[in-house]
């Protein structure tokens, strides 16, 4: 059983977009601010930190979850993966990161972090989704601006391409 | 907004869990999911002087079919009950409700069982429980015992949970071959609900019709359905009845409007 008192800091252990990384943080620290402030890792944007604007949104174990509705220490020996993961080592854009681009769906970008990772997510549950899922699952973001109608362009495109393996939609 | 800072404990097993709540009693707070508790605590709008985290409590993240009834554990996710099998089949009441309860995003975390335990008025789970006549199973060092919905629910996010019982599943009864309609008025799809209406009819035909966002807690009744105009009567009455109340979202008179609409709807679509 692990128990940290409020003052407390405990090393958090997790890996981070495939490597190995811990750092010490108190019991009340989010997510959202270990992996920005304790590892570096700012792709990750940080808007309400109450769970409505979904800029936070991170893959725990492969699903999308708000990073500011999560505390680091319940990240201990996760896999997480944020924005960072997508580009290819040479920062090649990935399919999505490159519909974004060329559908024009990001403008001051920083709703677009939170809005990939989501949809990392469900295209891999669901590869070939309707318009209609599209637009609920992009119901749990807002876009500032509300770039939306491009963003469902840019999923679409992926969406129907050959990037996404067919199976049930 | 960051949250206060408080005691972190995350046991291992249930009874390592009753054990803390019985030594902390109402100072502590039950984390499963936080998608309600996390966002609380941020906008400091609740303290806790212990977080007591049992997502990762094994033996509270299953899902059972037993004898007709569905039992969900206390770590199971929305997601994770929305993905069960024969839920569009044996509960489909539930399996309409469910995607209507926050984001796709907020669910791949939030509870089943957290959302019942934080007894919003005009949330989903709450209602689904209500219109399934299901039960809150309560687990304390002292013993178990399983309420009523209608019981558990007392009022505005205030359920029958004592300090130092642990909600560790609830059940729904399974209603195979059960016609059902589920809808709600929200600001924007995912917010909170306004009002959230539901219908169920069975093979007799009889309909029971649900709502949240009229009162403290969710309210069920039978409603006669063999015609519009009868069902439309006794839908106004029951508006008047339960009357409704003002909040930043909508008056009493707004939300008894709604809830007219909306319930002739649900209750025709399943009646024919
Ligand atoms: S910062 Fe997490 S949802 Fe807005
Ligand atoms: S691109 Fe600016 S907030 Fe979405």
């Amino acid at each position: 059983m692990r128990a940290v008192k409020r003052d407390q800091k405990t090393r958090i252990a997790l890996t981070l977009n495939g490597r190995k990384l811990a750092a010490e943080a108190e019991p009340r620290l989010l997510l959202s601010d270990f992996l920005r402030h304790g590892l570096g890792a700012t792709g990750t944007h940080v808007g309400c930190e109450h769970g409505v604007c979904g800029a936070c949104t991170v893959l725990v174990d492969g699903v999308a979850v708000r990073s500011c509705l999560t505390l680091a220490v319940q990240a201990e020996g996760r896999e997480v993966r944020t924005v960072e993961s997508l580009a290819a080592p040479d920062g090649a854009l990935n399919p999505l990161q490159a519909a974004f681009r060329d559908h024009h769906a990001l403008q001051c970008g920083f709703c677009t972090p939170g809005i990939l990772m989501s949809f990392t997510d469900f295209l891999a549950r669901t590869p070939h989704p309707s318009e209609a899922q599209i637009r609920e699952v992009l119901s749990g973001h807002l876009c500032r601006c509300t770039g939306y109608a491009n963003i469902v362009e840019a999923i679409k495109e992926v969406a129907s391409s050959s990037h996404a393996p067919r199976s049930e939609g | 907004m960051k949250p206060r800072p408080f005691d972190y404990v995350q046991p291992d097993t249930v009874d390592e869990a009753l054990a803390l709540l019985a030594e902390h009693g109402d100072e502590a707070r039950i984390l499963a999911g936080g998608q309600s508790l996390i966002p609380m605590l941020n906008l400091r709008l609740i303290e806790a002087a212990v977080l007591i985290d049992i997502s990762r409590i094994a033996e509270l993240d299953t899902i059972r079919s037993d004898g007709g009834v569905l039992e969900v554990g206390a770590a199971v996710t929305q997601n994770k009950l929305l993905a069960w099998p024969n839920l569009a089949r044996e509960s489909a009441l539930l399996a309409a409700g469910l995607p209507l309860v926050g984001h796709f995003q907020t669910r791949n975390k939030g509870t089943v069982c957290g959302s019942i335990a934080h007894a919003d008025p005009s949330s989903e789970l709450p209602l689904l429980l209500a219109m399934y006549a299901g039960e809150v199973v309560l687990r304390a060092q002292r013993g178990t015992r399983a309420v009523p919905a209608k019981d558990f629910h007392k009022d505005m996010l205030t359920t029958a949970r004592e300090p130092d019982e642990l909600i560790v599943a609830v059940r729904f009864p399974e209603r195979p071959r059960e016609r059902v309609a589920f809808r709600e008025i929200a600001r924007r799809h995912g917010d909170f609900a306004i009002i959230a209406v539901a219908a169920a009819a069975g093979a007799n035909g009889a309909v029971t019709l649900g709502v949240g966002g009229m009162a403290g807690r969710p309210v069920t009744r039978a409603v006669a359905a063999h015609d519009a105009a009868s069902a439309a009567d006794a839908i106004g009455q029951w508006a008047e009845e339960i009357k409704g109340y003002d909040d930043l979202h909508a008056s009493a008179a707004m939300r008894r409007d709604m809830f007219r609409k909306l319930a002739a709807n649900v209750v025709a679509e399943v009646a024919q």
